[in-house]
């Protein structure tokens, strides 16, 4: 198994070098340029090859992708324009307060999934399950912005329970801190809803798998009641894909906090990507992306190795 | 490949016709007994002629902005489902905005499909060196969150329909890539794709018609959630700020400007575009689904 661990590290190792060129040559096809997007459309040709020659874009695109490289593996992660300070710097105060989001959102998600999946597979093709069945369908159909919308509109606008609005400023700051059960409530919920939909699925079709298996009809068999066969038998076995799921969704989730961070307008990193992307702020584009994309490939990579060292019947040669 | 004697082929094609007739039907009997797949089927015909036959019927202007009829609520004279910002009428727009989901969503999922099936198709055929580096690169692309790359790309160059397109389709073929290979894998092991090698047909003959044709119950339930999430993939690009530039619109777009009102109270410009959304989304989920179990009790 050790084997099997290595060589998906290094596979990894490679789709994540992969993933440097793809997002820095698509980010370098662009007509124009850093230059043009951040001078404005006012500059002349003087000053583009002033600013070009400065900050090195004048280059040929292999030394300023190694450049590049050189700089992210020394924890140089840029400078932004848009925000006039350093990338590591922005991440380091907003990348925490998209994972108290997630964390939180996956806690809830998990908390409500397990029970409700189990109900539906030990209920299958039953009227419940139906109902079920029906909701998650329209849950994870359902895009996290329009969610989002109608929560404010139902629990802000009509109710005036929770606030529209999310936390702000930093994680530690009195402001932050005093509304973050409130604030969150909401941008939770509406992440949580739509794991709830997937995980619910998954944990459904998990228990009905192992429900026929031999071991558990033997624990039924032997004396067990329903309740104590499925606590033993059905809901461990179940948990397996289940955990696969967690790391794989992860960048479902990035994508979910990025816009529910925009909903609620949430200072997270989803936030900061976004206002990146509108004000063409490249060295905060690619940082971000870099991140997510590192988390994607921990997260199956994670998820391979759990399921390597919980499931023994898995061998890897 | 010209060197085939005329019967054997004639053979051949009549048997794999007559084949691909009985499993057709056999599948499409079973789509029939899904209801939940029938209710998709038949909202979508709904949603195709409500978005693309409706406004022959309900003329609305969806040109030219009208200021003196701004936020008219639902059941307002004239309005069903109310105005919105620049007072163009709701249902109208709906119309309007829905064309442009299903036909982005669609012509997205379409390319997006065929690409990834020949790229999957090829992988799988050819193997070794071939199919590891066709395939990194797959887990590459798939290693960025394509919410991310979308908006990365859509940011930075300004966005027509066409241009929306392409970018859906840049993130939507790399899981059909992967189904399709696996597919590939087993079936250029099949006597009748050996065969085709054996009478001397080349690696492109049987890639493209006899692994990719034998792919296409894949094909198709893997189009059915592409062009779902397409739809949501255009929409979210459009909610973010990233549509296409007005008078066109889509309903992304519609939930986007709905949103600067939503503490006025305007629910009608929230819930209408959002459930259109939801519900065409709904619907080729279904249909997907139905279709994948109507093929799985084929095979068995």
């Amino acid at each position: 198994m050790v084997g099997y661990i290595v060589r998906r590290l290094i596979q990894s190792v490679i789709v994540l070098f992969g993933v440097t060129i793809v997002v820095f040559v698509l980010l370098h096809l662009i007509p124009g340029g850093e230059a043009r997007a951040l001078l404005g459309p006012k500059a002349t040709q003087a000053d583009i090859i002033a600013f070009n020659r400065e900050l090195g874009l004048d280059k040929p695109l292999p030394v300023q992708y190694f450049t590049w490289l050189n700089n992210i593996l020394h924890g140089n992660l840029g400078y932004s324009y848009r925000f006039n300070a350093p990338v590591a710097q922005l991440i380091g105060t907003d990348l925490p307060k998209t994972l108290v989001l997630m964390g939180a959102s996956y806690l809830v998600a998990l908390i409500v999934a397990i029970p409700l999946g189990i109900l539906q597979g030990v209920r299958h093709n039953k009227f419940d399950d139906y109902t079920l069945t029906a909701f998650s369908f329209l849950f994870y159909s359902m895009p996290p912005y329009w969610l989002g919308l109608v929560l404010i509109l139902i629990f802000s606008v009509q109710l005036q329970w929770l606030p529209p609005t999310a936390p702000q400023g930093n994680l530690g700051q009195a402001s932050f801190d005093s509304q973050l059960v409130a604030g969150l409530a909401l941008p939770v919920i509406t992440l949580a809803l739509i794991t709830i939909a997937q995980f619910s699925r998954y944990q459904r079709s998990a228990v009905m798998d192992s429900l026929v298996q031999d071991h558990v009809r033997t624990a039924r068999s032997k004396g067990l009641t329903s309740m104590q066969t499925l606590g033993r038998h059905v809901l461990r076995n179940s948990l397996i894909p289940l955990l696969t799921l967690l790391g794989v969704s992860l960048p479902a989730l990035f994508a979910g906090a990025l816009l529910t961070e925009s909903i609620f307008n949430y200072p997270g990193m989803g936030l900061l990507f976004w206002q990146a992307a509108q004000s063409s702020d490249y060295p905060t584009l690619l940082a971000t992306t870099l991140i997510v994309s590192v988390a994607t490939l921990a997260g199956s990579l994670l998820a391979d190795i759990m399921y390597a060292i919980v499931d023994p019947r898995i061998r890897y040669s | 490949m010209s060197s085939t004697p005329l019967p054997q082929t004639q053979l051949e094609t009549a048997a794999i016709h007559t084949k691909s007739k009985g499993s057709f039907r056999l599948v499409a009997e079973a789509f029939l007994a899904d209801r939940l797949g029938i209710v998709g089927m038949v909202f979508l015909m709904f949603m195709v002629l409500f978005c693309f036959v409706g406004p022959l019927v309900y003329h609305t202007n969806q040109i030219n902005a009208n200021i003196t009829n701004l936020h008219l609520p639902p059941g307002s004279p004239g309005h069903i489902l109310g105005t919105d910002q620049d007072g163009y009428d709701l249902l109208g727009r709906l119309m309007v905005g829905g064309q442009t989901a299903l036909i982005i969503g669609f012509l997205a999922a379409f390319l997006a499909t065929m690409f990834g099936a020949i790229w999957g198709a090829f992988a799988g055929y050819y193997g070794g060196i071939v199919d590891s580096v066709m395939m990194r690169v797959v887990d590459t692309m798939l290693a960025i969150p394509s919410l991310f790359l979308t908006l990365f790309l859509a940011a930075v160059v300004t966005i027509t329909s066409q241009d929306l397109i392409f970018i859906v389709a840049l993130v939507a073929w790399l899981i059909p890539s992967r189904l399709i290979r696996g597919e590939a894998l087993s079936l250029k092991s099949r006597e009748y794709v050996q065969a085709v090698r054996m009478m001397g047909g080349s690696s492109f003959r049987a890639i493209f018609l006899h692994i990719i044709p034998n792919t296409i119950g894949t094909i198709m339930v893997n189009a059915s959630f592409q062009i779902a999430d397409a739809i949501l993939l255009v929409a979210a690009l459009g909610y973010l700020g990233l549509g296409v530039p007005p008078p066109a619109t889509n309903w992304g777009d519609m939930l986007a400007s709905g949103t600067n009102f939503i503490l006025a109270g305007y629910w009608w410009l929230i819930y209408f575009p959002g459930a259109a959304i939801v519900l065409t989304v709904v619907a080729f989920n279904f249909v997907g689904d139905a279709l994948r179990s109507a093929l799985e009790q084929r095979i068995k």
